[in-house]
């Protein structure tokens, strides 16, 4: 879990373009919206897009974004719970 | 011909060279658009993280404002500076961009970050956030620079008081060549608005 973990962060900040965010600097439980990471909803649909392409998983319900989204954390309990890839 | 409006400053970014009223205020001979708008950015002590995120015409087009736009408004006082902008190749950079996201239909994953830059005026929109400007705006299409057209453009804006002042000009972005050419109108300023400074300032 936490390799998967440390995957996220790199392709968090390459693939949202996070110049000025080191890996060190994000938490496993730090918010990605808001006051953590500050994200936007053009990330979100990134995340969506990533979780698709990169461990195949589908969301049926982009509103389920809200929860697995949530930190690093998060995401990586539902890729491990839900990926075929 | 009015003689009320004149060009304040001007800005141009090409060929690694970002010069401010004639005068060259950085350099960096990157071979790419990508490390040398980078290093713009730090030169200029530039603070806002959302650039990154931007395509290279947004980032061409916000770099220029921001060497132009330097004197920050106020918070309590809301600039009213209209924003006319145009140039030869449109959103294609990342239009091409898209595209090759699409292209394949075994591995077809459209980027959302990338499909938002599909539209040229866009980098008006990151201009207009950064320096909260609710005015008017437009981006128009030409083979070249058009001096003419978008004098007459903006001495309307302003003449009808639509706007007290304009950021206006050229932002060019199409495989890998890149120029930005802006500069503000208003009603003072050291050099006549006319199509031959314009067009004088231009190819300086």
């Amino acid at each position: 879990m936490s390799e998967l973990k440390q995957e996220l962060k790199e392709k968090i900040i390459e693939q949202l373009n996070l110049e000025d965010v080191a890996i060190e600097e994000i938490k496993d439980t730090d918010p990605l919206f808001g006051e953590g990471l500050g994200l936007d909803s053009i990330d979100a649909l990134e995340l969506i897009v990533m979780l698709d392409k990169d461990y195949g998983i589908k969301l049926a319900d982009p509103k389920e974004g809200k929860k697995i989204f949530e930190s690093v954390e998060t995401m990586a309990g539902y890729i491990a719970e839900h990926r075929s890839r | 011909m009015n003689k009320n409006n004149h060009i304040k400053s001007y800005c141009h970014i090409n060929e690694g060279i970002v010069s401010l009223n004639g005068k060259a205020v950085y350099e960096n001979i990157s071979p790419d658009f990508a490390s040398f708008i980078k290093s713009a950015y730090h030169h200029f002590e530039t603070d806002y993280s959302k650039f990154f995120k931007m395509d290279n015409l947004s980032k061409l087009a916000f770099m220029a404002a921001e060497v132009l736009l330097q004197e920050k408004s106020s918070p309590e006082q809301e600039r009213n500076m209209a924003i006319v902008l145009s140039n030869r190749a449109s959103s294609l950079d990342t239009d091409r961009k898209y595209q090759e996201s699409i292209a394949d239909e075994n591995n077809f994953y459209p980027s959302p970050a990338v499909f938002v830059y599909t539209l040229p005026n866009i980098c008006i929109g990151e201009i207009s956030i950064r320096h909260k400007l609710h005015s008017e705006n437009s981006f128009f299409i030409f083979d070249a620079f058009n001096a003419d057209y978008i004098k007459e453009y903006s001495d309307s804006l302003l003449d009808t008081e639509k706007a007290d002042e304009v950021l206006c000009g050229w932002v060019d972005f199409d495989e890998g060549r890149y120029e930005a050419f802006l500069y503000i109108v208003s009603h003072q300023g050291s050099h006549l608005h006319t199509k031959e400074e314009i067009t004088r300032l231009y190819l300086t």
